[in-house]
């Protein structure tokens, strides 16, 4: 091999790789933005709070107890955090798959939204494990629990992680400027793309089947065989309400990287977008009735549970569906948008509600998560945001792939 | 050279089938129904126990746990913690004060073994449920499964343990009994599955005014290696009437089953498609 694979062409011009790696990774723009001021003193407080998690135990930061032992940080981090991850294969189905060319332009920055969502809940997972340095046993060696839903949802989870590595790295490619990187990169995509739909369907439904041995320590209104299905089919409106929230405020903060043809196209984006979540929201709707019917437990609708749940469904679902049918027929953006805001508070509610508030909903103890394990969920979720945006400011993701990578283009 | 090349691709062969779950039975250790006549068990007679707590006690020593110091009550729900492996309940039913034991069960089809994901939870061909420390990750997925909520974290340290009760799985392959049934008199007995059934009907029909006519884990959770025999419903016992009497990784069978098909099926409909709509775009629009 005389050529290396990533020949830094960009950075051998005038400079070395590693001048150039540095150059990179210092800050571009203003420091003192009313985002910055806000997220480093929570992601610090949150560093701090790690370093006394793993030096004196769980329980010195987290309300977790016996009866409930998953958290804040399993159930919002991961179970609610992946469900807002799946606009990345619904988005890479539509345009790869079936190739409506016109979702192009977003599903990039869909992908690397998903890529570091799943890294950081991967981290989240770490946090909370006991004993984070058997963390390998599930993956090599002897030690595979093979009929365990867990076992196959962490080993679906790790590999969609390498294919949206591979899905995202003909950007990568650009941003070092290496063209055979980037050709040979591009050429492993729809590859990439199948496998990671794959996954994700197997996924998205499995942090559902997580629950199916625990059915009877949840509320009989959010417990069924069907929970897989409905993780399923309400992650791919989860996924979508966050691309148009997300679309909403990158569209702001990175203004200058998207091209004005592309913000035109946008609104019609949203606009489709829009449609697909009323469509898919309606057959969500229709099988938690069908499923409600099915259970037979119309006295439990009468009880404080059975409110909360309708609130769930009537508010967090039905309205917003109602919203997005209109906002697609009367093309009116802000009307979408409040509409993915409600679904996204709804897909929290529904997650969390499977995941803590209605499981053991009878136990002596609740469980309420302490501050300290609120600044930690806080804090990942806003170092996935400071990186997000380096990437965004460096890499062509908004912003048109160079000319040279443009017919290259799976 | 040539073994380990060969061990090397085995064990790739076997990740991958793990992987899309071909290798997922559903329920570990249930092949067959012969399990009676070899797993081992425990038999618990509330109507005999008279709440002393030397079995607690005998457990705490053997374990290396602190000494239990409060007392079963009625009323009071003692629970079994990171520091308790087992404990004596008092309850105030239709037939007066009766005692009754709580700890692991030993299901013959554990929740929490088939949600391990490292299967440091494990049915041993012995009959006990054991916890392998070496292989844990802590992640806690055996609490949320198990239907009697039988294992317990330690919260509180850097490097946790799961508690439960093991039924003393290394004086067992020793040969020796667990050590509270050694302690206790009449109300724990120790034998294999079938023997500790023979032996609840034997003590049923010899005084049957003594027993309610029936055996609290021959069927429930998909049956159990703790039997209890009691004067009361179990219901009156504590025990959650939730609890269904068929096995709980069977729950899950049906979306275990359908992972391997859902790895064949997806990416050829995917790529059926992807190639429909490639032929008509290039004859159509022709890009590029
Ligand atoms: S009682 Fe719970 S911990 Fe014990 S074997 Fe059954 S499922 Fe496992
Ligand atoms: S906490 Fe340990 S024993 Fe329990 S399921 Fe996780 S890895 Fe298995």
């Amino acid at each position: 091999m005389t050529s290396p694979i990533l020949p830094i062409s960009k950075a051998t011009r005038n400079q070395s790789s590693w001048q150039f790696l540095m150059s990179e990774l210092k800050p571009r723009g203003k420091w003192l933005t009313p985002f910055n001021l806000i997220s480093i003193p929570i992601i610090l407080a949150g560093v701090v709070l790690i370093i006394i998690r793993f030096t004196q135990g769980l329980e010195s930061v987290s309300n977790v107890n016996q009866e409930i032992p998953w958290g804040l940080w399993k159930g919002f981090n991961v179970v609610t955090g992946v469900a807002f991850a799946g606009g990345a294969y619904v988005l890479t189905f539509i345009v790869y798959i079936l190739k409506v060319d016109k979702f192009h332009s977003i599903v990039r920055v869909t992908v690397l939204n998903g890529f570091l969502a799943y890294l950081f809940y991967a981290g989240a997972l770490v946090l909370d494990l006991g004993k984070p340095w058997n963390i390998f046993n599930p993956i090599i060696g002897n030690s595979f629990g093979a009929s365990s839903v867990l076992f196959l949802v962490a080993w679906h989870f790790l590999l969609y992680i390498v294919a949206q590595l591979i899905e995202f790295s003909p950007a990568i490619a650009e941003w070092l400027g290496s063209r055979r990187a980037h050709k040979l990169l591009s050429g492993l995509t729809l590859g990439a793309v199948i496998f990671g739909i794959t996954l994700s369907t197997l996924h998205q439904s499995g942090l559902g089947a997580l629950f199916l041995m625990a059915s009877q320590k949840i509320h009989p209104l959010w417990s069924n065989e069907f929970i897989p299905i409905l993780f399923l089919v309400s992650s791919v409106f989860a996924g979508l309400s966050m691309v148009i929230f997300e679309g909403s405020i990158s569209q702001r903060v990175f203004f200058q990287k998207i091209s004005p043809k592309n913000h035109e196209a946008r609104n019609n984006l949203v606009q489709s977008l829009s449609k697909i979540c009323a469509f898919s929201m309606f057959a969500y709707l229709a099988m938690q009735f069908l499923v409600f019917i099915h259970g037979q437990h119309w006295n439990l609708l009468n009880t404080p549970m059975g409110y909360w749940f309708l609130l769930e469904m009537l508010g967090f679902v039905l309205l917003p569906m109602a919203l997005f049918f209109y906002a697609s027929r009367t093309s009116n953006i802000l009307l979408s948008r409040i509409a993915a805001i409600i679904t996204i508070l709804g897909i929290i509610l529904n997650r969390l509600n499977v995941s803590i508030i209605a499981f053991r909903w009878d136990a002596a103890t609740h469980y309420i998560p302490s501050w300290m394990e609120v600044v930690v969920s806080v804090s990942i979720i806003l170092i996935q945001i400071w990186i997000f945006r380096w990437v965004i400011s460096r890499m062509p993701v908004l912003s048109e792939s160079p000319r040279w990578a443009q017919h290259t283009k799976p | 050279m040539t073994i380990d090349r060969r061990k090397f691709f085995k064990s790739i062969a076997i990740t991958s089938m793990s992987i899309i779950g071909v290798r997922a039975s559903g329920a570990p250790k249930a092949e067959t129904d012969e399990h009676d006549s070899e797993f081992y068990g425990i038999l618990y007679d509330s109507s005999i126990c008279i709440g002393c707590q030397a079995c607690e006690k005998a457990c705490a020593k053997a374990h290396g746990l602190p000494e239990p110091t409060d007392k079963p009550e009625k009323g009071i729900l003692r629970k079994t913690s990171e520091n308790q492996r087992c404990v004596i309940n008092s309850y105030e039913t239709s037939q007066g004060e009766v005692y009754v034991r709580n700890q692991c069960m030993h299901c013959d089809e554990p929740a929490c073994a088939a949600a391990c994901l490292t299967q440091a939870m494990y049915k041993t061909k012995e009959g006990p449920v054991i916890w392998r420390e070496n292989k844990c990750m802590g992640c806690r997925y055996c609490m949320i499964s198990c239907p009697f909520d039988v294992p317990k974290f330690e919260y509180g340290s850097t490097n946790p343990k799961i508690q439960k009760c093991d039924m003393c799985y290394d004086r067992i392959i020793e040969g020796k009994k667990p050590v509270c049934v050694e302690t206790c008199g009449d109300a724990l007995f120790f034998g294999t599955r079938q023997e500790l059934l023979t032996e609840a009907r034997r003590r049923i029909t010899e005084i049957p005014e003594l027993y309610l006519d029936s055996i609290y884990g021959k069927e429930v959770a998909g049956g159990t290696g703790y039997l209890y025999l009691a004067p009361v419903t179990p219901d009156e016992l504590g025990f959650d009437k939730r609890i269904q009497d068929s096995s709980y990784p069977a729950l899950t069978k049906s979306f275990l089953y359908s992972v391997p098909s859902v790895f064949i099926l997806v990416p050829t409909l995917l790529l059926g498609i992807h190639e429909a709509t490639k032929s008509k775009k290039t004859k159509d629009e022709n890009y590029d």
